[in-house]
């Protein structure tokens, strides 16, 4: 059968979609200049949509995109400018040579190594995997991460040049390092996820990356079977997603997560979730990723045995607070310590915490409001709930808080 | 990749220099690390300076020089030496620049060195 043209188009749309990444990562192995390989991809992206639907579809069209883009660069390189006008020229002889090309290799995991290199600025690294292995804009990136495009355009412009400049490595790191690398990437991956999760049910709410993340995700777990945390954090976030419909109610109000429709979880999500924790339990190693993954398989547990199991869930929180020094872990353990009854040493843990770290943390005052009024101290539940609402502007988690505040009011009053 | 290993001390590190007690000690960790960077055969050349006390800055402007007495006076790190070495890449500089005395008590300022590019067309 005749290609036709529409068959070009979406040969090459689909290549851009699925090998971007793997694409870059080839063409920015040699001299680590990942801006100078985007601007050769994207012009061979060009050439392609012009090429395929006439001259058809080539029989190894990432192997016809490299060779143009390298093609591209060397035309470049040697004349600079002034010679760009010859593509079309190069470009025939670039589908020529591409015929004959090996198979592209799937340098991914290297790129996302680099962009969470320890030597690049911890805000940077997400923004830069999302443009360098799924190809996104600079000004989608800057909308989710609620920046100006022109100031995420230049952080990734210097990012990118350190990357060529400072000779970090562009290659997996040793397998001594690995753990703290691989942690890394994977924080990079859930900031992207994060970007995407806090305003979601914002009628303003920017573009989420959420479905980007779980892409990225799913990607590493790919090209890392042997590694459990991939699992765990891809798991984490078929968790998350999976109860998104359940969390506002018809009428848009925030719904906390012991009081959702179980019917609105997404069953399909859930399976491969819990699937995915089993399969990253066999390793046998700990990872924070895995740990918080399962705090959440328990609370999707409570439909199907009828009850919340309070003792796994305060088992892994212990095993996250020992493990980790985040703030949200001991936030989460103080919460299931007062519902299995330990109120007031829930409430001593809170306020042990560093008040300069959790102050302007909005998750502390929730937690801390609840323990209060767990252990009977309807006062501090107040002021607590009072200093919450001081820190969203979210409508629906406002309304939430307010709810609340007015109830405990009601209490106090009876 | 050739690296420069900036490597600034504090106060206290160019006091043990010449202090009777620590100065076994400060010597010792220093021809450890520059005994191991030889070893590897990754230096390419490098120095230690003396201490900040004695340097000199100039400056000419509008044609006229100005000479003072020392850096900057309020500095807690001060340059104390340097290495210039050829690794593979920013890690493996990263690697013996963590192991460098002064990474405990200062810090170490890792940069490239910087190629020329070729003159002519």
């Amino acid at each position: 059968m005749m290609p036709t043209p529409d068959d070009g188009v979406r040969a090459a749309e689909r290549a851009a979609r699925a090998s971007y990444g793997k694409l870059l990562a080839v063409l920015a192995a040699r001299d680590h200049d990942i801006a100078a390989a985007e601007d050769a991809l994207s012009e061979a992206f060009v050439a392609a949509l012009a090429v395929w639907p006439v001259e058809g579809v080539p029989a190894n069209p990432e192997g016809w995109l490299v060779t143009a883009a390298r093609n591209r660069r060397r035309n470049a390189y040697r004349a600079g400018a002034v010679r760009q006008r010859a593509e079309p020229d190069l470009l025939l002889r670039a589908d020529g040579d591409a015929a004959a090309a090996p198979a592209i290799p799937d340098d991914r995991l290297r790129l996302m190594f680099v962009c969470a290199h320890p030597a690049i600025d911890p805000a940077v690294r997400a923004p830069l995997i999302l443009q360098t292995v799924l190809g996104l804009d600079a000004a989608r990136i800057a909308r989710a991460f609620l920046t100006e495009p022109a100031a995420m355009s230049q952080r990734l412009v210097r990012a990118k040049a350190r990357i060529r400049d400072a000779g970090l490595r562009f290659a997996l790191p040793d397998p001594e390092d690995m753990p703290g690398r691989l942690a890394d990437v994977l924080d990079a991956i859930y900031a992207a996820f994060g970007q995407g999760w806090d305003g979601l049910e914002r009628p303003d709410a920017p573009e989420g990356l959420t479905g980007e993340a779980i892409w990225l995700a799913r990607i590493l777990v790919s090209l890392m079977p042997e590694e459990p945390e991939p699992n765990g954090l891809l798991a984490l976030m078929l968790y998350c997603t999976a109860r998104r419909a359940a969390r506002r109610d018809a009428a848009g109000a925030f719904v906390p997560l012991e009081r959702q429709d179980v019917r609105l979880w997404d069953r399909a999500l859930i399976v491969e979730a819990e699937r995915l924790l089993t399969e990253a339990a066999g390793a046998g190693r700990f990872g924070r990723y895995q740990c918080e993954a399962a705090i959440q398989s328990v609370h999707v547990q409570r439909p199907i045995t009828g009850r919340l199991n309070l003792q796994a869930l305060l088992t892994l929180y212990d095993l996250l607070v020992r493990h980790t020094d985040g703030i949200g872990p001991r936030i989460g353990r103080a919460v299931v310590l007062a519902d299995t009854g330990e109120a007031e040493r829930a409430l001593a843990d809170l306020d042990g915490m560093e008040r300069a770290r959790v102050r302007g943390h909005q998750p502390w005052w929730v937690a801390r409001a609840h323990v209060a009024e767990r252990a009977g101290h309807a006062a501090t539940a107040a002021e607590s709930l009072r200093a919450a609402l001081a820190l969203t502007d979210e409508a629906a988690v406002r309304a939430h808080l307010s709810d609340r505040l007015a109830r405990l009011d009601a209490g106090a009053r009876e | 990749m050739q690296f420069m290993l900036i490597l600034n001390e504090s106060a206290n590190d160019f006091a043990r220099r010449a202090d009777a007690a620590e100065a076994t000690d400060y010597w010792g960790g220093w021809n450890a690390f520059i005994g191991a960077m030889a070893a590897a055969g990754v230096i390419v050349k490098g120095d230690g300076l003396q201490g900040p006390h004695t340097a000199t800055v100039v400056r000419v402007r509008d044609g006229k020089r100005t000479v003072q007495d020392g850096p900057y006076p309020d500095s807690k790190e001060q340059l104390g030496g340097y290495f210039v070495i050829e690794v593979p890449d920013l890690d493996a500089a990263l690697d013996w620049a963590a192991r460098a005395p002064s990474a405990l008590t200062a810090s170490v300022e890792v940069r490239p060195v910087l190629q020329m590019p070729p003159t002519g067309s």
